[in-house]
Parts: C-alpha cells; structure tokens; sequence
C-alpha cells in the first residue's frame, strides 16, 4: 500500500514591536527575569488589557503580503487553560473571528513551483517562561515574555513532503522579515513551528489520524520530525496498529518524537470573546494606509534583481534570501555597478565570515562586518585593474572589522597592482637570468613550465604584478628568443 | 438529570476545584436545579437575534506602540509565596 | 450631632470656610467607628494613620485654599474589591491572603488627586457575589437598622458605613445591583453609572461586562459630586468610554416638571412586599404632583434576566478568577504536586458560593453547552436590551422598587442560592443593558426598614436620574432619618 503525507504547519511569530500587546511593557530580550513586567502582563488583580495599534497593523501587513482577506470586523478571545506561565488563567487570541483568512504562499522547490493556502492569521499574546529549578523540586517563571505579541499562521493541510515543509516555513519567514514584523530566528524562539501530520492510503479522499508534533527548534528539525513522524506513522499502520490523535515532542538527541506524558485527553478552552476588549473594525483606509508601506517583497525583488541586473537564478536567490543581504547588495551598486562580481563576494566570502559569527540567523545590517560601500569600492578597484583578484582576498581580510576603506588598506599595505611595463619587464629578466634550466625547457617545448616562470615573477613582485601583463610579456619575452 | 456527578467532577478539574465528596453531591443537586431554571430562555426563539457582544458602542480601543512602564520586579514579587531572586518559585512544573 | 453625620456638601463647606479641619472631620469619624463598628463590622480594614495623614496634608492645601476638587479633606470609604496601593486588599476572600496592592486603582488615583481623605476598606460578599454581605470570609455586616438584618450586598459594608456615618460618603461596585440593593437596605443613595462612564481598571473584577464603580451617599447632592470627580474615560480601561463629564450638581435643579416616568408593569407583580410597591406608588404620586408624567410601559423580557445574568456574569467571572491560583499572589497551599497545588489552594481560598459560580460559569462556557447557555443568554441579553431602547422612546426614566422586599434576616435566604438569585429581578436587567440607575429611600416598612426606589435612566443620561431623585428627595425627609443601630 502507498501512502499519503499530509502536513499541516502552525507557525507562531514574535511580533518586532516596541512594547508588548496589552501593556507598556518593552518588549526587549535578555532583561533580568521579570524586569519587563507589570500587574497587567503578570495577570494581577484589577488589571486590564488595552490593544497595541502596531500589533494590529502588523497582522494587516502579514495578511496583505500574503494575499489574505482582512477581517472587516474581527474580535479578541478568552483561551482559559492554567499553567504557570500563563498568569491571567487565560490567554488573550483570537477564535471565530481573526484578522486575516484565506491567504497562500507561493513556494519553489527544486524548480517546480507549489501553492499552499492559509487557514488564517492572529494575533495573540506570548506566555511567560518556566525553567526548572537547580535543586529540582520546583519550577521557576519570568514573564518577561508574557504578552510580547504573536501572530499565528496556520496553513491547509496542503504540504506533502518534510522539504515542502521546509520551503514553506523558509519562505514565510523570510516574508515577515522583509515586512520588518518578526526576526524569524527558530533558535531564539522568535519562530517557532509546530507540524500536524498524518498519512493515508494514496488516492484516499478523507484524512488520517493527525498528530501534532511540538518542540521543533529549527528549520531541519522539523524536516527531520517530519520524515520520522511519517516512517512511524506508516509502519503502525502496516502492522495493524491503530493511530490516535496525540502530541509528540520531537527529541532532537534521540531524532524521534515520543508521546507527551498525557495531560488532560482533551483540552477544553471555553474561548468566548474578552469583554474587556472592544471589536476591531479595521476599514478600508486602515487597510491602505498599511499597504502603503509595504516594501518589495521577496519574490518581486529577485525577479527585479534577475532582470535589473541579469542575475542568475541562483545568484538571486541567495541575495534575496534575507532583505538585508538584498538591501546590501543594491546599496554597494549605488556606489560601484558591477552586480555578477558583487555578488559573488557576498554570496561567498561575506556569507562564509557571517557564519562564522553566527550571524547568518539574524538580520541586523549595522553588525555587518564590512560596510556595503567599501565593498563596492574593493570591486571598483578590481575592476580598474588596481588590485588583482587574489590581492583583492587579502584587502577583504583586512576590511574585515576595521572600518577602513580598501584604498587606505591597499596604500598602507602597498598592495597596488604592478601594471607599468618597466617594472614588469625587469622583474621578468631577473626570473629569466636565474632559471636558465626552465627557459630551456620551455624552449625545448615544455609549456607547462610557463607556469611555474609566472609564479617566479609573481614572487619577485610579491605578488604584485599583474598577473594579465605578466603573462603577456613573460610570453613575449621567451618567444622572442634568445 | 440535567447534569452528572462526573460531569461535576469534570468541570471541577477544569476550575482546578478540589471537592469533597459531600461537595460534589450537594453541587450535583444545586447546580442541576439552576439548570433547570435556565431552561426558561429556550422558551425564546432566538434564531435572529445578534448576540449582545459588547456593553459599549465603540470601537478599536487601541494605544500607542511605546514603552511606558519601568521594570520594578520587587514590587511584583512582594506578594508571591515563595521566590527566587526575581523569579516566582512555583512547584514543578512537570512536561 | 457628630461630625460624623454631616454629608459631603456641608462637611465640604465647613472644610473650606475653615469652621472644621480635615483632621478633626476624620477624627471624629474614626471615633463614631470605633463607637459602632463592634456591632456594625461594616469594614475589614481601617486606615487610621494613613487617613491622619492624608487629613493633614487636606488642611495644608485648604488653608492656602487650594481647593482642588469638593472631596478635599473628605473622609471615603471603599469597597475592599478596589486595589489601594500599599493597603491591604481582600476582596472579602481567603484567596488573596495578605495582599497587598503594589498599585491604586484608577478611581483611587482621582480620590488621592482629589485630596480625599481614605478611611478604610468595607467588607461585601466575596468577590462581590451576592446580594447580603453574608458571603464574606470574614464576617457578616449588619444592618444599622436593625442589627439582626442584612445590609444588602454585595456593597453591604460601604452602605452600612454611609448610613451609621462611618464616613461621609463611599463608593461600591454594581454588577448585578450590588449598590442599588444594599442602598435601598440601609436607607441611603447608591448609583450605578452607565457602564463605561468610570473606569474599572484596578478593580477586582467580576463579571467584566457588567461591572461599575459608584457612590453610596447620604442624600442625592453628595451622590452627584461624587459621580463627578469619579466619572471619564481611562486610557487604561479600553471599556470606558470617550465622552464628556457633565457637572452632575447643576442637574440638581428639582425641577421635574414634564419629566416622563416609565412605570413598568412586570416590576409591579405578585412576591412584591405589600409595603414596597404602596412607598414606591406613593413616591411616584409625589412626583406627580410635582409636574412628572407617568407613561406604563413594559418591559417584556424581564422574567429571563435572572437566568441570563447567572450564565454570563458566572461565565465572565470564572475566567476572571482563573488567575487567584497560589502562583504569584495570595493564599498557596501546601500539596504534592502543582495540579494539587491550584486545586487546594483555590479550595481553601474561595467560599461556597464563590465556588458554585465558578461552577456554573466553566460549565456554561464548556464544549458542548456554550451555545445552549453562554450563546443563549446573549442573544436573550441583546433582547432585554431592546425593550429599554423601545421604552426609552416612551419616557425619560423609568420607576421602580430597588428590591421586591425590604432587608431580610441575617441566614434566611442562605439555603437555596436560587432565592437569592431571583431577589435581584429589579436591578439585574440594568447591568444587563448597561444602562444607569440610582436608589434613593422612599419610605419604611412596619418593622422600620427601609424602602428604595429605583430610577432608571438612559445611557450616560444620569443627568436626568439625578434630577428626578433630587426633586423628590427634596419634597421628603427620609434621607433627614438616621439609624438606631439596635437588635430588634
């Protein structure tokens, strides 16, 4: 029997704002545990929540770049469970009516292209944080994180493979970072996923047991969930086992998912709207003003990239990738327009280093180790033929960090590529004069000896010349004869 | 019957209620006699009527995205029953 | 007479024309409640030295007559659901332990703004759930005018202060009648602002939808000014509501002439005390004969508010009180593990009655019963609040007793919650719509008792409330009478 997969993807994104969404609170991370609280968020006695206006607008932009129906009307909503993160004994979200509906992203997935429909988005607040006291005997809650807002993005159940999995939650998250709404960093928390998958016969109309998957931390993680998820689904299945609806914890040490201790079969939310709240009437001026301010969003500026600049697919790809590497990228052609040589020096050697520092998860620019201009100058100075290629390796090195131009580090280096003839021809005899034993046999012909003579002359200008030049005359030179 | 002992003890479960048994009778009866009162509204039709939503007539009651409190973690953790630094200590809290 | 027995606007005048000092209005307040809180128990908590405190500071600013508001250098008392920064707040529960507020209220903040003079927290049922004060954890309070009978609830305690001149004047919450009842009880004025006229923020919530601060006074001028410094939206509240604060004194012109009474005839049926409906007629022949119109009107739906207001208010309140779990504040119980922890503690904290409308509520709002009660009940809502707007067509304010019987005896309703609920069939429909109403005393019953009439008005209309209740109080003395405060 063949089998079906189907996926389903819950993406729960933390919203850039300033302050949290019921309360002035900053919404700012790493603060000492219950630094950014007050009686609202910690869900004091008497307290009330008032809506954070950019939380909302930043729903409407989410809905927009994702092509949903703005609710004309929407409303917040009572989620009642107890835990300890949760201080109000509910959460404040949305149910019947959230902000936006309908709605796909448009995915590519080794060259073929995938519409996926969303369910909804809404907005909601973020519990609080419990770790586990070092004595073990009991737990310890910050709700610094308690009301930083969330938008929740549920898709169909349209994905059938962990890599359409993964492309979707790639795309998506690259999406509310072009938007400026969410830094999409699964590893911080700012992202987070969660996967309901099932399987069925192939063919088969109606859908299998769904079971959902929790504790996905990055975007591989759910990949791998995803395809261990399925492979258990199967092989119960094939044996004659019965699947139930469940939550599993992906176990990224083991790589498998078990069964959550079991918590109350099923959850009981009573959702009913918060009468502390008022209904959300967003019209369509609202809805303008908004999208008035949306930027170019990824797929529209790779292929304004592919055809502005006659960019590769690849290449385009990969600067758009994240919106500051493409804002990078067009910021160092203001300054020198040579797009193939540029990006190649950003898609590798800047994104290696990137790495390195693990930087490459995280979207600030102003850490950036070289500015975008002074890269742009390093190409231009290729491109005059003021420093070669390889030269070029070591001026990016020395940029690195240290805030200086690559002229300065080319004249205080004295880097500046040998072009004049003069220089050229005599570093050439030298090598001549001392490698007779090469010269015959290239004489004799052995041209492969011609390069080793160029490296000799490379050497003598300490890798100075250049290498187009040396080439040139160094041929010239032997065929001329003695 | 409107409504069972174990529904009692369901619903109580998920007040986080804990009740005696005698309680849990003396709840069964009350509550079943309450429900019996509340069938007085199915003799309205309601079919076409908006459910009242909210007290007041406006609408989008919002504020601006700016900081406005300063961090005072004691002043939140004077009342807690047990603390640690500025945490809330709570009991285990078991995934 | 005790200084004590002065209302707000004459202890007011007397303030500012320097014939009293704060200090010495506060202290003989203090001195009446240490003479008659052993019998009365209208508070959980007193604020002498504080209260001192804020005294003296009054009397700076009025001897450099600074005068910043009419309540400066006046002594309140407030209900224990309101949170007082630094005073302890017990919502008349175990559950909240010793808390103490690390914040004030909003309607505190405008008292202290005010230079009011704060004496003490009063006691109610807990969590302001019921109609008698007998729910508190604590204690009962007693009616002052006859010690074996209840105050009304749930702000039993600040009416009971009112009447034996705890205080000068007080402020309650309404949710369900909860300052109309208690005032109608102890002979005294209570208002239940429209919903969204003051703000909520910083009182311990019950049912959010229906909830509001306001005054139990001494006659109905105290009522008006202390509507007024109370009254606006708050930023904080995002279900108050962005509108002008009239000068409620100026509507007190007495001046009732054309006014349109609606006289309801589902309020005037059989369960009524005999006694009731003759005061509450003969209080409307009174304003009669003083130029107002009686229009009968009906208000068809009345007989559900009952069961509408048990599922939505028990509904709101279950998820309000969600958050009094032994975490951050308040009572934590000793027990085994953290599901023990919350289900002990809130066992141990909350009291019988508490315990029954969180009951309700989760059930009403549970899978599988949320449209047949929560859904149904506001669609019924949304009907009881059409017949006012249909009645309101017909006239300005509509009459009504306050209570079907005057005070009843401490321990006689307490058996079947059911009782108690249908007691409050006159005030609930108000909460339910919003709209405002006062009580004012009308009379007494053969035991002595007081009797209160109920006039209801439109939304944010309390103008003309005011109006009517003034013009009749001033044609009568029962507000001049005063409490034995004996058993009988």
């Amino acid at each position: 029997m063949n089998y079906e997969t189907v996926i389903g993807l819950e993406v729960h994104a933390q919203l850039l704002t300033e302050s949290k969404i019921f309360c002035g609170c900053s919404t700012e991370f790493g603060r000492e545990p219950n630094h950014n609280t007050c009686p609202v968020c910690a869900g004091f006695p008497g307290v009330l929540p008032v809506l954070n206006k950019k939380v909302v607008e930043f729903a409407i932009k989410a809905g927009l770049a994702t092509h949903c129906e703005i609710a004309r009307s929407s409303v917040l909503a009572r989620k009642n469970y107890f835990y300890p993160d949760l201080p109000k004994g509910y959460q404040i979200s949305q149910y019947e009516l959230p902000i936006c509906t309908g709605g796909y992203l448009d995915l590519e997935l080794n060259g073929a292209a995938k519409r996926v429909r969303l369910t909804r988005i809404h907005m909601e607040e973020d519990a609080g944080k419990n770790i586990h006291d070092a004595h073990g005997d009991a737990s310890l809650v910050d709700l610094n994180r308690a009301g930083v807002p969330l938008l929740e993005i549920v898709s169909e159940p349209e994905l059938r493979t962990a890599a359409e999995a993964g492309a979707y939650l790639r795309t998506l998250r690259t999406i509310l970072q072009y938007l400026g709404i969410c830094d999409g960093n699964m590893e911080e928390g700012s992202f987070r996923c969660d996967a309901n998958v099932s399987v069925r016969p192939e063919g088969s109309e109606t859908l299998g047991t769904k079971i959902e998957i929790k504790n996905l931390n990055s975007f591989k993680a759910v990949e791998r969930a995803i395809e261990f998820e399925v492979e258990r689904q199967i092989a119960t299945l094939a044996e004659g086992g019965k699947l139930i609806q469940q939550t599993r914890l992906w176990d990224e040490n083991r790589e498998e998912t078990r069964s959550m201790r079991s918590k109350e079969s099923a959850h009981d939310y009573r959702y009913f709207p918060d009468p502390d709240l008022l209904p959300l009437v967003i019209d369509s001026q609202w809805i303008n003003e908004v999208r008035a301010e949306l930027p170019e969003l990824p797929a529209a500026r790779r292929g304004r990239l592919m055809s502005q600049y006659s960019l590769s697919d690849y290449d385009a790809d990969l600067l758009t990738s994240r919106k500051d590497v493409a804002d990078y990228f067009e910021a160092a052609l203001k300054t020198h327009a040579n797009p193939k040589i540029l990006s190649n020096w950003i898609v590798g050697d800047l994104f290696r280093v990137l790495k390195e520092r693990r930087l490459d998860e995280q979207f600030y620019i102003e850490r950036w180790p070289i500015p975008a201009q002074h890269l742009a100058e390093m190409v231009q100075l290729i491109d005059q033929g003021k420093i070669s290629g390889r030269i070029a390796k070591s001026v990016f090195e020395a940029m690195l960090d240290s805030g200086k131009a690559p002229w300065q580090i080319v004249s205080e280096r004295g880097l500046e590529q040998v072009s004049d003839i003069g220089s050229i021809e005599s570093a050439i005899d030298q090598v001549l004069a001392a490698n007779a034993k090469q010269v015959a046999q290239f004489k004799s012909g052995n041209d492969k000896v011609f390069g080793f003579l160029v490296g000799q002359v490379m050497k003598a200008t300490q890798g100075r010349a250049n290498p187009k030049k040396v080439n040139e005359l160094l041929r010239e030179k032997l065929n001329a004869g003695v | 019957m409107k409504i069972t002992r174990e529904e009692v003890q369901r619903v109580a479960l998920l007040a986080r209620l804990r009740l005696t048994p005698e309680e849990e009778s003396q709840l069964t009866e009350q509550l079943d006699h309450i429900l019996g009162y509340m069938e007085k509204l199915d003799e309205l039709d309601t079919s076409n009527v908006e459910p009242f939503s909210h007290a007041v007539d406006a609408v989008n009651a919002v504020r601006e995205d700016i900081v406005t409190n300063r961090p005072n973690a004691d002043a939140l953790l004077a009342n807690a029953p047990d603390r640690d630094a500025t945490y809330f200590k709570v009991p285990k809290i078991i995934e | 007479m005790s200084l004590a027995a002065l209302t707000l606007h004459e202890a007011g005048e007397k303030l500012r024309s320097r014939e009293l000092s704060s200090v010495e209005l506060t202290e003989a307040v203090f001195q009446h409640i240490a003479e008659t809180d052993d019998k009365i128990r209208a508070y959980i908590t007193l604020a002498k030295d504080a209260a001192l405190e804020q005294a003296r500071r009054a009397d700076q600013q009025l001897m450099r007559n600074e005068i910043t508001s009419p309540l400066l250098g006046i002594p309140l008392a407030l209900k224990d659901n309101f949170l007082t920064c630094g005073l302890r707040t017990t919502c008349a529960s175990k559950i909240l332990g010793d808390f103490i507020p690390p914040y004030d209220a909003t309607t505190v903040q405008k008292l202290r703004h005010a230079g009011a003079v704060i004496s003490g927290k009063t006691n109610l049922d807990e969590f302001a759930m019921g109609s008698s004060a007998e729910n508190s954890a604590f204690f009962p309070t007693r009616n002052p005018w006859n010690l074996q009978r209840i105050p009304g609830g749930s702000s039993g305690g600040s009416a009971a202060a009112v009447a034996a001149d705890q205080c000068i004047a007080a402020l309650g919450t309404d949710t369900g009648g909860s300052i109309r009842q208690p005032a109608a009880c102890c002979g005294v004025v209570g208002l239940k602002p429209t919903y969204g006229r003051v703000s909520r923020y910083g009182i311990i919530a019950f049912a959010s939808s229906m909830d509001q601060v306001g005054p139990l006074t001494k006659d109905v001028r105290d009522c008006a000014m202390l509507l007024e410094a109370i009254a606006g939206q708050d930023p904080a509240d995002s279900t108050s509501v962005n509108r002008p604060v009239p000068r409620y004194t100026e509507a007190l012109t007495g001046d009732v002439r054309g006014i349109r009474l609606g006289i309801p005839r589902e309020y005037f049926v059989a369960g009524i005390q005999p006694e009731v409906e003759q005061a509450v007629r003969a209080a409307i022949r009174q304003l009669e004969k003083n130029g107002a119109v009686v229009e009968e009107i009906s208000l068809p739906h009345t007989e559900f508010a009952v069961a509408v207001y048990y599922i939505v208010a028990t509904a709101e309140a279950s998820s309000n009180l969600a958050r009094y779990d032994g975490m951050r504040f308040g009572h934590r119980a000793q027990a085994k593990d953290l599901t023990d922890t919350y289900m002990i503690s809130r066992d141990e904290g909350f009291g019988a009655e508490v315990k029954r409308r969180i009951m309700f509520g989760t059930y009403a709002l549970s899978a599988g019963y949320y449209d047949a009660y929560y859904l149904k009940a506001q669609r019924v809502r949304a009907l009881i609040k059409h017949d006012f707007d249909e009645a309101f067509k017909r006239c300005d304010v509509i009459v009504t007793p306050t209570a079907p019987t005057t005070a009843f005896k401490i321990g006689e309703k307490t058996e079947d919650p059911l009782q108690m609920y249908l007691s409050d069939i006159y005030t609930i429909s108000i909460n339910l719509a919003g709209l405002p109403a006062l009580s004012l005393p009308c009379g007494f019953d053969p035991d002595e008792m007081p009797i209160g009439m109920q006039i209801i008005g439109k939304h944010f209309d309390e103008s003309t409330i005011l109006r009517v209740a003034h013009g009749y109080e001033q044609a009568t003395q029962w507000h001049k009478k005063k409490p034995k405060m004996e058993d009988r």
